[in-house]
């Protein structure tokens, strides 16, 4: 079908040329931009001092430290919550399963916007109405201090993202052979003694898969961080995303926005070579 | 058989996690129906009933025409996505060459550049030719999501005998035509599960729409629904029902269409 050219990039070139336009080039001159002070208007060059003042900013080195923890705490529960979801829903002759898959996957398909408005909500009015009768204090009070504000970011994504995650676990789960288990069943292994030495070493892959895909979808987060705190309380809780965006559009730092954006570049590449390089492993 | 204690422990855990999950979303719908001193005095329980919020935040929202611009921008994308990558990837699993697969990596590759990587210079390249509007929203949402899909579509296709392609061939329809009316619907369920991601991806987006589209008028139900909220100043009565009315939208597909988008969102993470 391809055996004349004309064919062969007839089909490829839309693609290739919107690659271009809208990827390639704009990244190519995002690594221009981040030499400069663009503030939008005009621009000069000015070498790698970007990045030498990006080594000594606080905000910035904080809001790279904010996003390796709240990554981490979201990493962790999502994908001990979603495994546990996925155990809890593939048990046999359970009635519930496909009810309980429902509810738990739904709350993924709700845009950032609006999951940090609602979540905005719970935090501030449900927590503090159930705090005041059940008189538990540490209910008051959430988004209104820095440990409490980065939580809610965190348990937020945890209720977006685990639905998703338990999905994964589940397709894995379910390619398990089922005489696998029976067999161990005959010979008298209890559950508990299946699901550490028949089921888990079944889902390392799932493991890879979930483990780089929050990761990543951390790293990135933006419209969450956006509505449910906004940064706040005093920059408490602003992720990088909302540094570079603050940076470029509400300081008009264009040039030093960019080279935030260069940066958080090479974090995501060192993640993706991180999975590629486990994943290989893995299967040689 | 013996009663088994832990399972009905087991059971019941699991209903009350779904309980918990599920609660979010009946006092958000709880609560968007109540008045404003209804949720001021308790707003955990039933103690009012109105449905002026609804029609308030319906107004505000301008919900008509948020979901309209929405859902043009949603289908425009979408379409030109599933065309264009559906295409490229049909070319690239037909072929072997060196150039060939150096494309390929190339497109793949480009999955790696964060959006907020490139958003500065995106922007601004846009903005001084003057050309921020839907149409360009529409290219930009395109551009982004292609890699992604070009690289489901690519596994896709190498599943896909080529016997097929003679056939196509011997019909004597053009190349273009033979590929849309006999080689693309081989791929129905990909097709499905490119189209489902994308939909969802750039329903739900607000970052870039809220770079590009600077005009009331032309604003999606996401970038509406910020500004209305900041408008609401604190009026939770109409914030709760707006947020009930963009979810709305987004919950009848789902019911419509779950098996598809549940098995779209294992697909679209483990290829």
């Amino acid at each position: 079908m391809f055996t004349r050219k004309y064919n062969y990039w007839l089909f490829i070139a839309p693609t290739l040329i919107l690659l271009a336009v809208i990827i390639v080039i704009p990244f190519i001159i995002g690594i221009f931009y981040s030499f400069t002070n663009s503030n939008g208007l005009t621009a000069s060059w000015i070498g790698l001092k970007n990045y030498q003042l990006l080594l000594s900013d606080d905000n910035f080195l904080e809001s790279c430290w904010l996003t390796i923890l709240f990554s981490l705490l979201s990493v962790v529960g999502i994908n001990v919550i979603g495994l546990g979801f996925a155990l809890l829903v593939t048990r046999s002759d359970n009635y519930f399963n496909r009810l309980l898959r429902t509810i738990f996957f739904v709350p993924n398909l709700i845009g950032g916007i609006l999951l940090g408005f609602i979540w905005q909500f719970i935090f501030i009015q449900i927590f503090q109405a159930f705090g005041e009768s059940l008189d538990w204090s540490w209910l008051k009070g959430w988004l209104s201090t820095p440990a409490t504000g980065l939580w809610g970011l965190v348990i937020l994504f945890w209720w977006q993202m685990s639905g998703y995650i338990m999905l994964i676990y589940i397709s894995f789960l379910n390619n398990i052979p089922k005489n696998t288990i029976e067999s161990a069943e005959l010979d008298g292994a209890n559950n508990q003694q299946i699901f550490w030495h028949i089921k888990l070493p079944q889902l390392a892959p799932a493991f890879t898969i979930s483990l780089f895909l929050t990761l990543a979808n951390s790293f990135k987060i933006y419209e969450q961080n956006l509505a449910l705190t906004n940064g706040g309380p005093y920059r408490s809780t602003e992720l990088i995303s909302m540094n570079i965006y603050n940076t470029a559009f509400v300081n008009y730092q264009q040039g030093y926005a960019q080279a935030e954006g260069i940066v958080l570049f090479i974090f995501v590449m060192l993640v993706s070579f991180a999975q590629l390089y486990f994943s290989r492993k893995r299967e040689s | 058989m013996k009663i088994r204690p832990t399972k009905f422990l087991i059971t019941l855990f699991a209903l009350i996690a779904g309980v918990v999950w599920i609660y979010p979303f009946v006092i958000i719908v709880l609560n968007s129906v109540k008045t404003k001193n209804g949720i001021f005095a308790n707003p955990i329980g039933f103690n009012s009933f109105t449905t002026k919020n609804y029609y308030q935040a319906f107004q505000q929202l301008d919900f008509i025409h948020s979901f309209w611009n929405s859902l043009i921008i949603t289908v425009g994308s979408v379409f030109l996505i599933t065309i264009f990558s559906s295409m490229a990837a049909y070319a690239l699993a037909r072929t072997n060459s060196r150039l060939n697969s150096s494309i390929y990596y190339l497109c793949a590759g480009t999955m790696l550049i964060p959006f907020q990587s490139i958003m500065i210079p995106l922007v601004s390249i846009f903005g001084k030719i003057d050309f921020l509007d839907r149409t360009s929203l529409i290219l930009m949402n395109t551009g982004l999501a292609l890699s992604l899909s070009v690289v489901l579509f690519y596994g896709a296709f190498l599943g896909v005998p080529r016997s097929i392609d003679e056939a196509a061939i011997l019909d004597g329809a053009s190349t273009i035509k033979a590929f849309f009316m006999i080689i693309l619907p081989n791929v129905k369920s990909m097709t499905g599960t490119v189209i489902i991601l994308n939909a969802m991806k750039i329903w739900n987006d607000y970052l870039l729409p809220s770079l590009v589209i600077n005009k009331d008028g032309m604003y999606t139900l996401p970038l509406k629904m910020y500004y209305f909220f900041g408008e609401t100043n604190s009026q939770w009565q109409l914030a709760l029902a707006g947020l009930v009315l963009a979810i709305i939208p987004v919950i009848i597909l789902f019911v419509l269409l779950q098996k598809q988008i549940m098995q779209s969102a294992i697909e679209g993470a483990v290829k």
